[in-house]
């Protein structure tokens, strides 16, 4: 028993490097997608201090009106703008009929009001769209498809799917994008000045308002960028919204507030349970991978209460 | 504000007083047969359930249409959504019961679970159609309940049989691997006795990699496993969005996909569509035909898609899980027409539906008849043998359709049959006291 | 002018701390407790019992539960599904094993094993607040739903993986499994409900309640004060997972009959949370309110298009009844953020200075 828990594992690692590097590679493909999802949570926390638990959808209902467009024959670079400006609306919408007048209230409020976002874009876009998984346009964006395999040794291989680099490059993309806007542009500066502090920023003339609907499309964007990368990995269907439950332990990890964090945590939480269930996993009947996340975000935080990068929690009476 | 207030509050108090008056009409004077439909066109698994929904009300709609019902008497259908939601799926049941339902076709193992007790109390047969609980095809324990044509155990056994022939003989399983990755909740966890009692009959080994609900879209664990472990063989039972993503991740770390193998529910064309070519040669057990080239399903073409009297749209008919709920409601159809000829009334009721459905016999003549001939084996249910172990065949994915490539393969029933009664017995203890059957054979 | 409290005197610190100081409310409580346990098992049909009325009990029993939690003592959780899970695999376990005991007390036992459970997932509580003591609480949902699925030991090795009641008797009566009717059902729930609702109501008026209460405005300020955070913390998860675990084991043994691990699942959770949030957090009766409005609205707009004679497919009217609630619950949201218990007392108010404006 302790052997299978304490040697066992180290020794099929070493003895099949290949697989061990392909399950890093999965580890840090799936860390990168959950990161993604985590990201476009802390976008909103971030400007809004909302949990914006209808990230999840907003990625399915980005994924759908991008392939319902190009199935009623809207050529796929069409409507992917279109999806983008469908985001835009849509944000623009949010921030106007939820978040506007939810100003100033508790947290939990405006938690459920997101949820409460959830179940209406549910319904909207089933109704628009239908229920039925679609296939994602993945060939038609120009993104690639197919594998490329290095073999090495006698039985050494390692598959690296195309989407899944293209998937990671787009990720770090999107964080280099986000970062350079957040630090030099001066909707960004502004945006920062609205996450430290409400009404000092309103003070000096920043547009609270104009700053959510930003927030909320970057997010929607975040979400787009998913949507096709999870969408290439299985299917875009309604399914896909568990997906997002994914991110919550990231978000711990790395702290709701803090864009690298949310890269981080992902990644350790990527890693993490891959190399957990397939190494630890068996030992108790496999499938540990749905709560290992939170398990290891939860013993995280009893040390490190705020995440990794979270800004420190300082209560006063 | 102060207004909205006040208003928001006669809302919610508005909800609550019509509720009290919405409780369903009593059963209306009766001059058709009232078939209820569970189905679900949201939720996780619409992407399966929205093929069975089509075939099973189309099929019926069409009788309606063509020849103004059954014996005469038309058939009154309804829908009712249940998003593959237990919650849901009792309210539906309830909120139909009392209208005069004939029989109920949960396509959710969840929801099977929680009307088979009912089902004798109120006297209305449940009909899992390849699904629900093995042990129900033990008639004389579960007299209500009917899963023609046949059960998960039938369809394991088929698989096994399937893959010895592929190696030549039974003898030459041994030693060999077979990894079983199967969604992990009541309906994938149901073949695992039979799967294992047969590993340690024929002497391979099974591998078992369960897929959780949540996980159903990122399958990566489940398949760097399968590629650790290099099993000979992979069999899956999946539905809804976990096949797509099973079939392409299998793709992905390049598992032969000649040597993969799905049930009866990972036969859609969407589920193997998925990777497209690199699917090609990955195979599945279906028990109704696919394709166009039936009468009935021209009929249905003629008068429902071509007027525009349903949902289908014409690419959706002939497709595996379309055909699927098609033979469902034929099962249904001709459950009713030998009803009336059992009883002599025109319009049944449940206990009669019970009785029709326990002297079915679908045979080859019959199913030429309806215009369905070779779409189905004929199907045959007695009283002690309500799935009737019928064979399955299996077919496979060409990269663009899928082909029928075995011919009938029957289950091996001489291991599947005691355990089924077993399991029926184990059944009736557990839930004891579990009532007699006390309903005679219809002959 | 229709409801005046002048004129009723109060002559000790008892009587002015009752649940109903008023003469207004003890006769509405009497008179709901009369609907209630009289006219609506006479006059309902078996449709309203089984599908309104014993879903609608028991989700405001586990609203209720939730309540105490993140309403009295401010801790927000999103494991209720699991600890009512905990609560109906409890219960199963008991009743397999001691066939002969009465069910009821079993459906009650069986709470004590959600309370430990909850307690134990309660422990980071102490360190961890707001959402990410939310977030969490999923650990324990996702886990516990794990071990549904994985401990065959819970559901007795099942082949279908689920949890299948037996029939059980009380004075001759079949109160659970199929035969049961659906009037005896209600009056088992509709009893639980009633005294767990009781009892609650008095423990969040008294000491414990009240240190909930201290934990949830200011949980330093509480411990300055000689509140043990620790005790009192546990104490409320435990509390309320107790009642959870009732109101889980409830829903299976006099509701659905049969569950599947998936019934306890997340979306049962979010469920409970509109429920407590909808309803108004810190108030018993607005669970009651809350629970009637996310178990009934969506009946009440599925009916909506047949009794209006409008033929729409059954599945586009699951489509607009989910947008329909979702802009409900934000519409709510924004008009009250208090939840309907707000609404109530505001209600109350028009009706006590009626005809005037105030």
């Amino acid at each position: 028993m302790l052997y299978d828990i304490f040697v066992d594992p180290f020794v099929q690692m070493y003895q099949m490097p290949d697989f061990f590097l392909q399950v890093l590679w999965e580890g840090f493909v799936a860390g990168i997608l959950y990161a993604l999802i985590a990201l476009g949570f802390v976008l909103i926390f971030k400007a809004s201090g909302v949990f914006n638990f209808a990230q999840g959808i907003m990625v399915v209902f980005a994924g759908l009106t991008l392939v319902g467009l190009h199935e009623n024959g809207v050529p796929a670079f069409l409507a992917l703008i279109l999806t983008i400006g469908v985001m835009g609306v849509l944000a623009y919408g949010i921030e106007r009929v939820v978040m506007r007048p939810l100003v100033n209230q508790p947290d939990i409020i405006l938690l459920m009001a997101t949820i409460g976002l959830t179940y209406f874009l549910i319904g909207f876009g089933e109704l628009i769209f239908g229920g039925e998984p679609k296939r994602m346009i993945t060939e038609e964006l120009g993104l690639p498809t197919g594998s490329t395999a290095f073999e090495f040794g006698e039985r050494g291989l390692v598959i690296l799917q195309h989407i899944d680099i293209a998937a990671a490059v787009i990720a770090i993309l999107m964080v280099t994008a986000l970062g350079i806007f957040f630090n030099k542009t001066r909707i960004g500066r502004a945006l920062r000045a609205v996450a430290d502090d409400h009404q000092a920023a309103l003070s000096v003339g920043i547009s609270l308002n104009q700053i959510w609907a930003i927030v909320w499309f970057a997010a929607g964007l975040v979400a787009l960028a998913t949507g096709i990368m999870w969408g290439a990995r299985s299917d875009v269907s309604f399914a896909l919204e568990i997906i997002a439950f994914k991110a919550l332990p990231v978000l711990i990890l790395g702290g709701f507030t803090s864009i690298p964090g949310a890269i981080i945590g992902g990644l350790i939480i990527g890693f993490g349970e891959k190399i957990a269930e397939l190494y630890w996993g068996g030992l108790v009947g496999g499938g540990i991978e749905s709560w290992f996340a939170y398990i290891i975000a939860l013993i995280f935080l009893l040390f490190r209460p705020q995440g990794l990068f979270g800004e420190k929690i300082i209560e006063r009476v | 504000m102060k207004h909205l207030k006040t208003w928001s509050f006669a809302a919610a108090l508005a909800v609550g007083v019509t509720a009290v008056g919405i409780a369903p009409q009593p059963v209306q004077a009766q001059d058709s047969n009232y078939v209820p439909l569970l189905t679900y066109r949201t939720g996780p698994f619409a992407g399966s359930g929205i093929f069975i929904a089509n075939g099973m009300n189309d099929y019926l709609q069409m009788l309606n249409e063509r020849d103004g019902g059954i014996g005469g008497v038309p058939i009154e259908i309804e829908e009712c959504e249940t998003s593959y939601n237990a919650q849901k799926g009792v309210e539906c049941y309830e909120s139909t019961k009392g209208k005069g339902a004939l029989v109920y076709n949960p396509y959710s193992t969840g929801i099977t679970l929680q009307l088979i007790p009912k089902a004798s109390v109120d006297k209305i047969p449940v009909l899992s159609v390849g699904y629900g609980l093995s042990a129900a095809a033990i008639g004389n324990v579960f007299p209500w309940v009917f899963n023609a044509p046949t059960t998960y155990w039938d369809g394991a056994s088929v698989v096994v049989k399937y893959i010895g022939e592929q190696e030549g003989g039974m003898e030459n399983l041994q030693g060999k691997k077979i990894g079983y990755i199967f969604l992990d909740a009541g309906f994938g966890r149901e073949p695992i006795p039979l799967l294992e009692q047969l590993a340690e009959t024929y002497g391979f080994e099974l591998l078992q990699y369960p897929v959780p609900v949540a996980q159903m879209q990122s399958q990566s664990s489940q398949w760097l496993n399968v590629r650790r472990d290099r099993p000979d063989y992979m069999v899956m039972w999946g539905w809804g969005a976990m096949n797509p993503t099973a079939i392409k991740e299998a793709a992905k770390i390049r598992f032969p996909m000649e040597k993969f193998i799905g049930v009866w529910w990972s036969a859609g064309e969407d589920d193997a569509g998925a990777a497209g070519q690199d699917a090609a040669g990955y195979k599945a057990m279906n028990f109704s035909g696919v394709g166009t080239d039936f009468p009935a399903i021209q009929d249905i073409k003629t008068y429902l898609v071509d007027t525009g009297k349903t949902q289908t749209d014409e690419e959706m008919l002939g497709t595996t899980l379309y055909n699927r709920g098609v033979l469902n409601s034929v099962i249904i159809a001709e459950g009713i027409r030998t009803a009336q000829e059992l009883t002599g009334k025109k319009v049944i009721n449940g206990e009669d539906m019970r009785m029709g459905l326990e002297a079915l016999n679908l045979t080859e003549e019959r199913l030429a008849e309806l215009g369905l001939s070779g779409f189905s084996y004929p199907i045959q249910i007695t009283c002690e043998d309500h799935a009737g172990s019928h064979p399955v065949f299996i077919q496979e994915w060409d990269g663009e359709r899928f082909v029928k490539i075995s011919d009938w393969i029957e289950p091996m029933s001489d291991v599947v049959r005691p355990l089924l009664e077993a399991a029926a017995a184990d059944y009736s203890e557990k839930n004891a006291p579990w009532p007699e059957r006390s309903e005679a054979c219809a002959q | 002018m229709f409801y005046r409290e002048a004129g009723q005197f109060k002559t000790s610190y008892e009587k002015d701390q009752a649940l109903f100081p008023i003469r207004q409310d003890k006769i509405g409580l009497g008179v709901i407790l009369l609907i209630a346990f009289v006219v609506i098992p006479l006059t309902a049909n078996d449709f309203f019992l089984a599908s309104i009325m014993i879903p609608f009990l028991v989700f405001s029993l586990a609203a209720i539960g939730l309540n105490v939690l993140t309403g009295f003592c401010g801790q927000l959780s999103l494991g209720t599904g699991a600890f009512m899970g905990v609560g109906a695999y409890a219960a199963y376990k008991l009743t397999t094993i001691f066939p002969d005991v009465n069910v009821i007390l079993l459906v009650l036992t069986s709470g004590i094993f959600s309370a430990i459970v909850g307690a134990i997932f309660g422990l980071p509580s102490l360190r961890i607040k707001g959402l990410y003591l939310a977030v969490t609480t999923l650990a324990a949902q996702f886990f516990l739903e794990w071990c549904f699925i994985r401990i065959g030991w819970l559901y007795n090795y099942n082949a279908s993986g689920a949890i299948e009641i037996p029939t059980r008797e009380m004075l001759g009566v079949v109160i659970s499994g199929a035969e049961a009717t659906p009037l005896a059902r209600y009056f088992v729930v509709l009893s639980i409900t009633v005294v767990i609702a009781f009892l609650i109501s008095n423990v969040l008026r008294g000491r414990i309640g009240r240190s909930w209460m201290m934990i949830r405005d200011m949980d330093i300020a509480a411990e300055l004060m000689g509140i043990r955070p620790l005790q009192t913390k546990l104490m409320a998860f435990a509390v309320s997972s107790y009642i959870c675990g009732v109101a889980g084991a409830m829903m299976v043994f006099f509701w659905l009959n049969a569950a599947e691990p998936s019934s306890y699942s997340i979306t049962l959770s979010f469920q409970i949370l509109f429920m407590v949030i909808l309803g108004g957090l810190g108030s018993v009766g607005g669970a009651f309110m809350g629970a009637a409005f996310i178990w009934i609205l969506p009946i009440v707009l599925r009916a909506i298009p047949s009794m209006l004679g409008v033929d729409i497919g059954a599945e586009t009217v699951e489509h607009l009844a989910f947008m329909v609630i979702g802009a409900l619950i934000i519409f709510f949201l924004i008009v009250e953020p208090h939840g309907f218990a707000r609404l109530w007392q505001i209600a109350k108010q028009k009706l006590r200075v009626w005809p005037f404006p105030y």
